[in-house]
């Protein structure tokens, strides 16, 4: 038998290349996979079941077979067990479903913090210790990951296939997203929402290492300033520190040791003080005044970019004494400044 | 009365051909001249209007969807440039959804039967039904002049901020497109709704109508609930783009999330209007060519209502990775797994409804099969983007886009030529050639399935949707995926050039071809202009097939 040669290459690249699942690289991949299979099974019963009474009573009440049909009104028994059956396998997916939405979209406690920025069309990844990438994402393996993701235009979406994760990063607000990559590997990242003429152009790597290896692309990768260090800068050059000084006669609140703790504000509401609200504080301050001052803080609203806040907000999350701000006001300089020691740097 | 056409395999009843005619008076030949169609009031000649005009935007939208299909041949980006390419599957969704799926059942064949099943002269509101023809016709020319100028590229569902600040494209004459067309669809759900209320036969009870008006009436009560929503989010997104108004816009302390609510608070319950109408052609096509009364009959006609209400509540399961609350996620999911519920009655009310029937196996039964078939694993696939979990490695991948046209092509517009095929007769008064058009349901079939099947594996792997390059590991599934819509283009081909065709050469069809109960086919095919000679009086249940075997020995006694 003559195959021809384009389509036996073709066969042979279906062969080769064309997986019917994706690999497995995360902790969440294997429960992903196992509910999807419960899904399949689910949808091939029906589909059997479904196809199965099409064709056999198309068989058995063929007209050439069976010329007279009976009428039947119908049975509330059957209704009621076509209607319960199905209701409770649903139910089944529902509960399987969140429960696995939960893991995905509730980080643990101690998780690696990377920031995440979108922007039309690329990526942006800033690692705690300083370390900038665009379109690719480093990360260590065998321990939980968290990406904390923001846009700076449009909705973009953060989809790593192969951990089975995704999640909308949104202009405006930060959304999280958590992982634990479990081989070492390049994956793809994936744009997924669709954000404009090279929204088919905003892919990346991921490339997940041994601990080991990620320690030394930390320490070669480094621009020398941490995050924070760069937040201090940034604190620093803005005159934040003309109010947030720390000192009791201060006219913004005292920053030191606010991140998680929880703030009254001047309209009596109780808020936990998290990198969303450091954020929105910033940008929108007359609405987040804190209880005891007065709302004259200017918005920032335009000035700082994304990037910016990420700093700025690391920075006050390292703010443990009053210490540390008097300092940045001493000097006024953030690289005059004592630097930041490693413990100060939360991971 | 005797054909050859009668065999223990069909139900087809037609008159002799050697004597048979086409009424000399019916709703075609009233009036002649263009502008008797176009100043018309007549419920049948605007159904023609509106028959003429989806199908025009359907090959239209079908072209589009032939570009995509091409591009995604290879891997690398090479046939036309990004910005064109996502002109390209906006102006597909956009078209596909608003002016073919939207009006596809409900204006052609629901405009043209609703009244005479109910054994009316016309629809409450004529004049209102003949300006909804034209809202959609100012509203496809807006599109048309959005293409022309140089086309939109913000995607069917408009995202904000991209549509509303970084986009240089048409979006406001395309949105304006959306909002005019939006009320064509709401003028013609009120004047379903009233007509079902107010202008049913004497003896035509809610429980005899057939299950046909009772899936437009759900139908109906979205469209008049739902469209305003999407009309009033539009001229927002309009409005924020021309003058920046700042509604979606979060450094003027607006939310770009409002508006995927919004959006979505019309658009799901958009599915629905487009499913449920193709529900009840199937309703009808089955029981005629099971001879049989459709199983559960209360239950058909409740799960349609009850499709319209939940349906209204599950919005937000477009949105569960969009940084919802995840507690709020978990009550849209839960609702979601609600509404499949009355779906899978349906889909098994149909099956049972064949047991114990007299089946024959005519063209609109072969598109009814497929109907089930293929929404069923529409359906399915729905659960698995319901479930909260699955949703995120699936949702925004070709898994969605393999799930929603498993329910609107595979759904839907088989049910759209189940219908047509089903009342072509009634409609023209000719048949359209058999043997031809089984082919063309089996070819669609098949084609279907080899587009749409491998784009669930595509997703799993997870391509992304709206992706004009892709990895070259996806590109076998995606030359499966092409090759299977040049036979799908070939099946949706054909009944155009054969139902052309059978416009002047096909069989008279006589009545009641199909032998059916309804009351669209007591009365001469194509109808009088005024639908009936008397006003019918409704003695009977809704597919009463004994009422009719007595009814049409008494013709025979008479007659003979």
């Amino acid at each position: 038998m003559h195959i021809s040669p384009v389509l036996w290459q073709f066969l042979i690249k279906w062969l080769h290349a064309s997986a019917l699942f994706p690999p497995e690289a995360s902790t969440i991949a294997p429960s992903m996979d196992a509910l999807y299979f419960f899904l399949l099974l689910l949808t091939v019963i029906g589909l059997l079941l479904v196809g199965g009474l099409i064709f056999g009573f198309s068989l058995r009440y063929r007209r050439s077979r069976n010329p007279v049909a009976t009428q039947i009104e119908g049975s509330t028994l059957m209704e009621a067990t076509w209607t319960i059956i199905p209701l409770a396998l649903f139910l089944v997916c529902f509960v399987w479903g969140a429960l696995l939405y939960f893991r995905i979209y509730n980080p643990p406690a101690n998780s690696m913090n990377i920031y995440i920025v979108g922007k039309q069309w690329m990526w942006k990844a800033e690692h705690p210790g300083g370390q900038h990438e665009i379109d690719s994402l480093h990360i260590p393996i065998g321990r939980p990951i968290q990406l904390t993701m923001i846009s700076q235009d449009v909705f973009h979406s953060f989809s790593i296939p192969d951990f089975r994760v995704k999640r909308e990063v949104i202009p405006g607000r930060y959304t999280t997203v958590w992982f634990n990559a479990t081989d070492v590997g390049t994956y793809h990242l994936f744009c997924t929402q669709y954000c404009g003429t090279q929204h088919s152009g905003m892919i990346g790597e991921v490339t997940a290492m041994t601990p080991g290896d990620y320690e030394k692309w930390a320490q070669q990768s480094t621009s020398g300033m941490s995050l924070a260090q760069n937040g201090e800068r940034l604190y620093a050059s803005m005159g934040c520190n003309a109010c947030h000084n720390g000192s009791a006669t201060a006219r913004g609140p005292n920053l030191a040791g606010v991140y998680g703790s929880k703030l009254t504000l001047t309209n009596g509401s109780q808020v936990l003080v998290n990198e969303a609200y450091l954020r929105d504080a910033i940008l929108n301050p007359s609405q987040h005044v804190t209880a005891g001052f007065a709302p004259i803080m200017p918005t920032y609203q335009g000035q700082i970019s994304e990037d910016g806040l990420i700093d700025l907000v690391e920075y006050i999350k390292t703010l443990q004494t009053n210490y540390r701000v008097q300092q940045t006001q001493v000097t006024s300089q953030s690289n005059q400044a004592a630097p930041i020691t490693p413990e100060m740097v939360k991971p | 009365m005797s054909t050859a056409a009668y065999s223990s395999n069909t139900i087809v009843l037609l008159p002799d051909q050697a004597t048979a005619k086409i009424p000399k008076k019916n709703y075609i030949n009233a009036e002649h001249g263009l502008l008797s169609w176009l100043l018309t009031g007549d419920h049948k000649r605007i159904a023609m209007l509106y028959l003429i005009s989806i199908t025009f935007f359907f090959f239209i939208g079908g072209a589009f969807a032939g570009m995509i299909r091409l591009e995604l041949l290879t891997p690398q980006p090479d046939l036309v440039s990004s910005d064109t390419y996502n002109k390209f599957f906006t102006m597909h969704g956009i078209i596909m959804v608003f002016l073919f799926l939207v009006p596809s059942v409900p204006a052609t064949l629901g405009n043209f039967l609703m009244p005479i099943m109910l054994g009316a002269k016309d629809l409450a509101f004529p004049k209102i039904n003949l300006l909804s023809w034209y809202l959609y016709v100012v509203g496809g020319v807006l599109i048309l002049a959005a293409l022309v100028l140089g086309g939109v590229d913000t995607g069917w569902t408009f995202t904000t901020p991209l549509s509303t600040h970084y986009l240089n494209t048409h979006v406001i004459t395309a949105a304006m497109a959306i909002f005019v067309a939006g009320f064509s669809s709401i003028f013609t759900g009120l004047n379903f709704i009233v007509t079902i209320h107010r202008m049913r036969a004497p003896g035509m009870t809610w429980f005899r109508m057939p299950l046909f008006v009772w899936s437009h009436y759900a139908a109906s009560i979205l469209m008049v609930l739902g469209t305003p929503v999407l009309a009033i989010t539009l001229v927002l997104v309009a409005l924020e783009r021309a003058f920046g108004i700042g509604v979606f816009d979060p450094t003027k302390g607006g939310d770009p999330l409002l508006f995927q609510h919004l959006f979505w608070f019309y658009s799901h319950p958009a599915v629905y209007i487009m499913i449920l109408p193709g529900m009840g052609v199937i309703s009808e096509v089955i029981s005629t060519f099971s001879r049989k009364r459709v199983f559960g009959y209360t239950a058909v006609a409740f799960s349609s209502v009850a499709i319209a209400l939940f349906g209204f509540f599950v919005w937000a399961h477009h949105m569960f990775i969009m940084g919802v609350s995840n507690y709020s996620a978990l009550v849209f999911s839960l609702l979601t797994m609600l509404v499949a519920v009355p779906s899978a009655i349906k889909i098994f009310n149909w099956s049972f409804t064949l047991q114990k029937g007299s089946i024959t196996f005519e063209t609109p039964m072969l598109y009814a099969f497929g109907f089930m078939g293929l929404f069923t694993i529409g359906g399915l696939t729905g659960v698995f983007l319901g479930s909260l979990g699955m949703d995120i490695h699936l949702t925004e991948t070709y898994f969605i886009v393999a799930h929603f046209h498993f329910v609107m092509v595979g759904g839907m517009l088989m049910a759209f030529l189940s219908g047509v095929h089903f009342w072509w007769p009634k409609m023209t008064g000719r048949m359209y050639p058999e043997s031809l058009s089984k082919l063309a349901a089996v070819t669609t079939f098949i084609g279907f399935n080899l587009t749409f099947l491998p784009q669930f594996i595509l997703g799993y792997l997870g391509m992304p949707r709206r992706y004009h390059a892709y990895p070259p590991e996806f590109q076998v599934l995606n030359v499966l995926s092409t090759a299977g819509a040049t036979v799908l283009g070939i099946g949706y081909m054909l009944p155009l050039l054969y139902l052309g065709w059978s416009l002047k050469y096909g069989e008279i069809a006589g009545n009641n071809p199909w032998q059916a109960t309804g009351l669209e086919w007591q009365i001469q095919s194509p109808p009088l202009t005024e639908n009936f000679v008397e006003i019918p009086i409704v003695d009977y249940e809704a597919y009463d097939y004994e009422w009719l075997a007595k009814k049409q020995k008494e013709q025979v006694t008479t007659v003979g």
